[in-house]
């Protein structure tokens, strides 16, 4: 027999969807099957039962080969070498729970460590804009029920969000868009013809790194003042005629992902999108949200900002928190080789920072709290793999409008494995004892 | 648990109507006792010279949850010169107008205040509200929902049925945990879900079609069905604009011919806060001028209510409410940096900075308005002192605002030394009242009337024997002329001792104990309602972006000390 | 050969999260993130056919990758290889102060190399990391 698991919440991306149902073995230790996720959130599900999965962990030998030891020997290799550098950075925290975040920054905290998310290569351009001009924005069943206009500008839910736009943004039928799809217009912006672009009612082919031109361009639309025949690839007459529709919606939204934050121009192409945004509510009611990737990248900037004031990217080598893209964030301290100690959970820097930044974290002390092997794990002296959140374990995580869902606990890890909160609890616990704190 | 007693200290507590008499507070078991209770071995606190008072309650300030990080997140500049390092148990703190959850502790617990209020939780964000709570140490803390633009309420009322109303409200209280029900600009807010608003009470909110004045009468109507320790709590419409003193009188007018109804000594059946920011009179910016006079006339004469003030402190700092048009209003004013969160179903929030300088007028007559109404107010038991923080200045501004109030010598100062010091001083009669609060209406203001309004009079806010120890003892003796107005603002910046449920938690205003910090919420139970579970059900269905099953906020993670209120009206 | 100049960008497909999930140090993984999609005004200048290995140069670093007709297009100019360690080896780390490196936009040269192998995902990081490739 089995049973079945519902209201689940998927721990991949930050759509976080939170209907997904498993059904499960009646000893509730494998998952069968699962149903009404994306083929991403399913595999992640899956994926967690694999039989050759590491259990344990180990420590990489000079000569590249492992040796498993114990988890009590794992914290006590993490806390010294946090306890015991300069300047260690600890990264990652977008792929567990609040509750392990939290744990994290007690242990910074008397580390005197860098604590940095994945926003420093995702959305922190957008942090960043954010601090400058603001941001006027919603719940996503916001636009589920009233948006009749939808704007994705550089960004590709089709690949990245694959539920978003059933669960939110085009399909639904809400409270005042009974006609679901038929009641929304789409527009898309982005340099390639992506499968999002295909369904649009408008895809605008921007030339790459000119989001800023064009965003600029639709401010003086909208004004109805002059513009040149062509911006940033888009002729005039298209873009007037984009900016029309976008007055015209009675609720609207842009949704913006890495296209924009990536690309040349950087926060100043966020801030001009936000303009827009404030702009449009002269006219009409607009709303601006950022299309985040990790399913709790949102978390760990709320836990840093109500703990420290900052939400990524957060320095606390002089006891008390600082804050300075470009200074303090990871990409930086790496590349100038300010780090002696990399600590990284809950995400893969070693596949999505460029090379020369994991050359880095491959140099110094560093350990990789992840239940995968990855190329993180790879060049990390330790590997401690712990058990999936979401599907192994609960706590909370947040949505990409901020919106916190409590994860569900699926099935049981395996046997013996520890969560990420019961071992950060253990290095905690040892770096108290190191640091002589009461 | 350790016992003390506080000796000879000059004692001022309205619960029991002493009046700075010289006499000793016991502690045994995290309780007030008698002095014959206790045992010899208790730890003498010797307050001779020193004030001793219940620690005090804060009744309204924005302290936790989304739109407070908001504010974090995007003002880096609120932490210039703000942090504190890490220093024995006190963890590290940040922040001026939006201080970090720890600093936001420890600094209430260093002035004495023992409880706080979360002023507006969007229920969708009570996990979030929760977490901060949490990792706010040592005060104890309630969180209001708000309920002024919630789909649900505006359906129910819009056809009078005020039990489901209040089916649902108990069912929300659940859910979200939360304390009281919070109105903020009644159905203004739902229209700026179209980029609209409600100015007057009579605006009907578009689709709805329900006004401000249906709203909020049937809120009262439901409050007192369930029989809450608090009243319905109201931001009313039209906050902030010149002439709105008007809508505020409207408002309060909806209050007449209700009574209270409830089982822990509260009075009124509405609370209106931040009554400084509805008090204003004029036409436009030019002729901006105070209607505290005709406020305050009207809340002395009308028993059922109470208010806070909503003092301006002069500070630069963080506006966030739920009137998610106003803040959209001001960034047109002031050309600050703008964020807006519309909430499905339930409310939006609006988050902009605000540099309130003693060189513009209007800021100063603001500054006068807030005092006006505390000085006007003739029963102390009915108008409590908040800065609504971090609207009109942050908390820690609590110590200014009371030297202002208890000193005409220092608000006169600050008064003609504005810049436009004729106009301002013509615009209220700040000028003319020679009123000085004492220490007893200043217990009465920030520890017993608070207490009594949001209905834990039997718990807190008073020295007698049975209630909770919360207590907080000042350097700043009574007995003494004043030599100097600042003494007020430095004693009571900084206690000499405070105690919280009994536990020593500051001692000469170093945090000594992270204490035993708990979680208020009312458990409210009304009979079995299965049209409002299949309502729920059918929201949640179809409109709702989250399921009913991941709605609620349960968990040691969320709440790991709860304390319930339990409320009773299966009988009704 | 033939040498062509492309713009590259990188970003997320959605083969590229499932294998991700499936495994980093699998050959699911190399076959979805070990490629860069092509537009085919470019396969014609590069003057190979599509599924061939190539080489991929910018002033950063070099990488092998399979060269694939895009499925998102036309984009001709416009070079993609889904986000992973294949990309990165070739995006420009400076922040130019903002804490994020320029990810989108790097001019990278394509030319055939028919015979060089592509490394799977975590070995490729490793190598790099260790100066081998």
């Amino acid at each position: 027999m089995t049973k079945t698991v519902t209201d689940v919440v998927c721990p991949f991306c930050g759509t976080l969807c939170d209907d997904l149902e498993v059904s499960v073995t009646d000893d509730g230790k494998q998952i069968l099957d699962v149903y009404n996720a994306c083929a991403i959130g399913a595999e992640k599900f899956l994926h967690s039962q694999a039989k050759d999965r590491i259990t344990r962990p180990r420590l990489q030998q000079p000569d590249g080969t492992w040796k498993e030891i114990s988890y009590e020997e794992a914290a006590d290799y993490t806390a010294k070498m946090l306890a015991g550098a300069k300047k260690p950075l600890m990264y990652g925290w977008s792929s567990t729970n609040c509750e392990a975040q939290s744990m994290g920054h007690e242990i910074a905290e008397m580390c005197c460590a860098c604590v940095d998310n994945t926003a420093a290569v995702c959305h922190g351009t957008t942090l960043i804009a954010v601090q400058d001009i603001g941001l006027p924005t919603c719940t996503l069943g916001e636009v589920k029920n009233r948006a009749d206009t939808i704007i994705f500008w550089g960004c590709n839910p089709c690949h990245a969000h694959p539920r978003h736009m059933s669960r939110y943004s085009i399909f639904p039928r809400g409270f005042f868009t009974g006609k679901g799809h038929k009641s929304r217009k789409l527009v898309v912006v982005d340099p390639r013809v992506t499968d999002t672009a295909k369904m649009a009612d408008m895809h605008l082919q921007v030339t790459q790194g000119q989001d800023y031109e064009l965003l600029n361009a639709f401010r003086v639309a909208f004004r109805n003042e002059w513009l040149p025949d062509v911006v940033a690839g888009i002729p005039k007459e298209k873009i007037i005629e984009a900016a029309n529709i976008m007055k015209a919606g009675r609720f609207g939204i842009i949704f913006f992902g890495m296209g924009v934050t990536q690309s040349l121009g950087k926060n100043h192409n966020i801030d001009e999108a936000i303009a827009v945004t404030k702009d449009l509510n002269e006219y009409t009611k607009f709303s601006i949200m950022p299309m985040r990737g990790h399913y709790n990248v949102t978390g760990s900037g709320e836990v840093l900002a109500w703990q420290f004031g900052y939400p990524y990217s957060v320095d606390l080598t002089r006891g008390f928190p600082r804050y300075n893209p470009g200074d303090t964030s990871s990409i930086d301290l790496l590349t100038r080789g300010e780090i002696d100690a990399a600590f990284v959970i809950g995400s893969d820097p070693g596949a999505h920072f460029p090379i020369s930044a994991v050359k880095q974290i491959a140099k110094v002390n560093s350990v990789c709290i992840d239940p995968h092997i990855t190329p993180t794990s790879g060049v990390s002296k330790l590997h401690v793999p712990v058990a999936f959140v979401g599907v192994e374990t609960g706590g909370n995580a947040y949505r990409m409008d901020n919106v916190p869902i409590d994860c569900r606990k699926v099935v049981d890890p395996p046997a013996g494995m520890l969560t990420d909160e019961e071992f950060l609890t253990m290095v905690r616990d040892r770096v108290k004892k190191l640091k002589g704190v009461a | 648990m350790a016992e003390y007693i506080i000796k000879n200290g000059f004692v001022f507590d309205p619960v029991q109507g002493i009046k700075g008499d010289k006499s000793d507070v016991a502690i045994k078991d995290g309780k007030i006792v008698k002095d014959s209770e206790i045992s010899k071995s208790a730890k003498v606190i010797d307050a001779a010279g020193k004030t001793v008072m219940a620690g005090a309650v804060e009744i309204h300030a924005h302290i936790a949850g989304p739109k407070v990080n908001l504010g974090r997140i995007y003002r880096p500049e609120d932490k210039l010169f703000t942090c504190t390092a890490t220093k024995g148990m006190e963890r590290t703190g940040s922040g001026n107008s939006i201080p970090s959850t720890f600093k936001t502790g420890y600094e209430y617990a260093k002035m004495g205040y023992t409880t706080a209020m979360e002023a507006a939780m969007p229920p969708l964000f009570s996990r979030h509200v929760h977490e901060e709570i949490r990792d706010t140490p040592i005060i104890d803390e309630g969180a209001f929902p708000v309920f002024g633009n919630n789909w649900f309420v505006m359906e129910y009322l819009k056809n009078n049925e005020v039990e489901n109303t209040a089916a649902y409200i108990a069912w929300l209280l659940r859910a979200t945990k939360g304390y009281a029900v919070k109105v903020v600009n009644p159905g203004g807010t739902e229209a700026w879900g179209w980029g609209l608003n409600c100015l007057s009470i009579h605006d009907p909110v578009p689709y709805f079609d329900i006004t401000p004045a249906e709203i909020v009468k049937g809120l009262i109507e439901a409050n007192e069905y369930l029989g809450l320790p608090h009243s319905m709590h109201i931001h009313p419409n039209n906050l902030g604009n010149p002439g709105c003193y008007q809508t505020t009188l409207d408002t309060l007018n909806l209050a007449d011919g209700f009574k209270a109804k409830n089982k822990f000594g509260r009075e009124q059946v509405m609370h209106i806060t931040h009554m400084q920011f509805h008090s204003y009179g004029g036409e436009n910016w030019g002729n901006f001028e105070s209607k505290a006079t005709e406020i305050m006339n009207y809340v002395n004469s009308h028993k059922n209510l109470t208010m806070d003030t909503g003092n301006v402190t002069l500070d630069e700092t963080t506006t966030m409410t739920a009137d998610g048009p106003f803040e959209h209003h001001l960034t047109g004013l002031n050309h600050l940096k703008w964020a807006n969160c519309d909430v499905e179903l339930e409310t939006a929030a609006g988050v902009v900075p605000y540099i309130y300088s003693p060189d513009i007028k209007v800021c100063a007559i603001q500054w006068s308005i807030g005092l006006e109404l505390a000085l006007l107010a003739k029963d102390p038991m009915r108008c409590f002192i908040t800065t609504d923080h971090p609207n009109a200045g942050p908390f820690t501004r609590y110590p200014r605002v009371f030297k202002w109030l208890m000193s005409q010598k220092a608000r006169d100062e600050r008064l003609n030394t504005f810049k436009n010091a004729d106009k301002v001083i013509g615009a209220s009669t700040l000028s003319s009242l020679d009123r000085e609060i004492t220490l007893y209406e200043l217990a009465q203001m920030t520890r017993a009337g608070p207490a009594k309004s949001l209905g834990l009079v039997s718990m807190c806010g008073g020295l007698k024997p049975g209630m909770d120890a919360d207590v907080a003892v000042y350097d700043f003796n009574p007995d003494k002329p004043l030599a100097n107005p600042e003494m007020i603002e430095t004693a009571f910046s900084r206690a000499a001792y405070v105690f919280k449920s009994g536990v020593q938690v500051v001692t000469h205003g170093d945090i000594v104990s992270t204490g035993n910090k708990r979680t208020l919420w009312v458990d409210a139970k009304v009979k079995d309602n299965p049209q409002v579970m299949r309502d729920i059900r059918e929201k949640f269905l179809k409109y709702y972006s989250v399921t009913q099953a991941n709605y609620e906020a349960l968990g040691h993670h969320f709440i790991p000390n709860p304390y319930a209120l339990e409320v009773d009206a299966t009988q009704v | 050969m033939a040498k062509i100049t492309l713009n590259l960008i990188s970003g997320r497909t959605i083969s590229q999260g499932v294998a991700m999930e499936g495994g980093k140090e699998k050959d699911l993984y190399r076959k979805a993130c070990g490629i860069i999609e092509m537009d085919d005004a470019d396969f014609k200048k590069l003057g190979c056919w599509k599924n061939t290995n190539v080489r991929v140069t910018s002033p950063y670093g070099t990488v092998i990758v399979k060269a694939q007709e895009t499925s998102q297009g036309p984009h001709p100019g416009v070079g993609f290889i889904p986000m992973g360690p294949w990309a990165n080896q070739l995006v420009n780390p400076n922040t130019y102060s903002t804490g994020m490196p320029t990810f989108k936009g790097t001019p990278v040269e394509v030319e055939v190399a028919m015979d060089q192998p592509i490394l799977l995902g975590v070995e490729l990081v490793q190598k790099a990391c260790r100066g081998e490739v």
